[in-house]
């Protein structure tokens, strides 16, 4: 289908941006790769009236060593992100998770920010940040402020980001000897995952991010808890549902998804090493 | 709203609406109909072509996003590489017969030369894996990964 009419609007600046949302309010959306957005217009249940393009903000576009943790713009395209050796060294489940996300020609367009402002449950990137524990950095009218990834994803397809904010960048900790693996279970390649699992063991700490487990990115808490107890993968696994209100529909019951969260944390653990 | 878009080498302005999706500016404006409209829903690939050199779905990007850049379709394809007329890779899946009804064609033609940028010395999981964006219905795919990996043999 054809998206409804809009009026389109390139940002020159960061600041132009958030200028342009300011003055549109909730009529304006942003739009980097647009591979989330440009589906949801063609089916027109997004019918912003003013566009605001971002794509050409190329000062937004790097992958940093900042000390503890790697800096990555919001704009940072998917492609650039599973090819970069910083990722690949330093947080090898972000570059994993980035490598299952569409296929080569999303990920030319597909941005790390817009991945995560679209807020969808069923995308690998948010499971993959939260076991890594990241941070978001927004910059709105007031200036920039930090938000937990845990902080972020506050509804369906809803975040934390204000009306008049953009997103900025991702600070992901570095965590150069962890072991981790990225599992995710679809019935044809390039598919969303029916239900996916992120898993990073780094020393004692255990991260445990689900994809398609709840109406919004989910960090699986039993589990991370069973593992600081001592419990072994299978054990840990079991747990793998607790606390989500898991969703059900056409490719699978909440009783499959749930099944599917433990076989699939269980796989991932075993395959990063946890008895 | 005006457009200036490079579109295989040739420079081409216009006053599109603000919706236009590439694939259409490209069929409807341009008039270059080798880039097909498959899905519409960005799974397919039929309508992947480069935007400065590397392979998108032109169904899920607008003409506006690409104002000032270059975009090659199937058509200009050939003159990005030296010979007769044919890139090495339309070649290769003529001899390797990498094609049935041939709608997926340009997709997978334009998606394989942007691979082979990437990942020039493929083997046949990089193949596969690599164009996991283009779908053929009459599911061809044993030639058509044949076809690709020839090409990298012979440098394409």
């Amino acid at each position: 289908m054809i998206p409804a009419a809009f009026d389109y609007i390139r940002a020159a600046s960061a600041d132009e941006a958030i200028a342009a949302l300011a003055e549109h309010g909730d009529e304006a959306k942003l739009i980097a790769g647009g591979h989330s957005l440009i589906p949801l217009m063609r089916f027109r249940l997004a019918t912003p009236s003013y566009l605001v393009d971002i794509g050409r903000l190329d000062d937004l576009t790097y992958v940093r060593d900042a000390g503890e943790h790697l800096a990555i713009g919001a704009l940072t395209r998917h492609r650039d992100i599973e090819v970069s050796d910083l990722v690949m060294s330093q947080t090898g489940l972000l570059a994993e998770a980035t490598r299952s996300v569409g296929d080569i020609q999303v990920r030319h367009r597909g941005t790390i920010g817009g991945a995560i402002a679209h807020g969808d449950a069923a995308s690998d990137i948010p499971a993959a940040l939260l076991a890594l524990r990241a941070t978001v950095v927004s910059k709105g009218p007031n200036g920039e402020r930090e938000i937990a990834i845990d902080d972020f994803f506050s509804g369906f397809l809803e975040t934390a980001l204000d009306e008049t904010e953009l997103l900025t960048e991702i600070r992901v900790p570095k965590v150069p000897d962890a072991r981790w693996s990225f599992q995710k279970f679809n019935r044809r390649a390039q598919d969303w995952a029916i239900v996916g699992a992120s898993i990073l063991l780094d020393g004692d700490r255990a991260g445990v991010g689900l994809v398609n487990m709840d109406s919004v990115p989910t960090r699986a808490n039993a589990v991370e808890a069973a593992l600081a107890g001592g419990a072994d993968a299978a054990a840990a696994a079991d747990v793998a549902a607790e606390g989500a209100d898991v969703p059900s529909d056409l490719n699978a019951s909440s009783e499959y998804r749930e099944h599917l969260a433990r076989v699939l944390v269980r796989r991932g653990l075993e395959a990063a090493g946890r008895a | 709203m005006d457009v200036s878009v490079t579109v295989n080498g040739t420079h081409q302005s216009h006053d599109v609406e603000p919706r236009t999706l590439l694939v259409h500016y490209l069929r409807e404006v341009c008039g270059l109909t080798g880039t097909n409209v498959g899905c519409d829903t960005s799974s397919c690939g039929a309508c992947t072509v480069h935007l400065d050199g590397e392979s998108v779905k032109s169904c899920t990007v607008f003409a506006a996003q690409v104002d000032g850049q270059s975009v090659t379709t199937i058509e200009g394809l050939a003159d990005t590489a030296p010979g007769d007329g044919m890139h090495p890779m339309q070649r290769a899946f003529m001899e390797c017969h990498g094609l049935q009804c041939g709608y997926c064609t340009p997709g997978m033609v334009m998606a394989a030369v942007s691979l082979l940028d990437e990942v020039p010395n493929p083997n046949e999981a990089d193949v596969r894996e690599g164009l996991e964006g283009n779908l053929c219905r009459c599911t061809g795919y044993h030639n058509i990964v044949k076809a690709v990996l020839s090409a990298a043999e012979a440098g394409a």
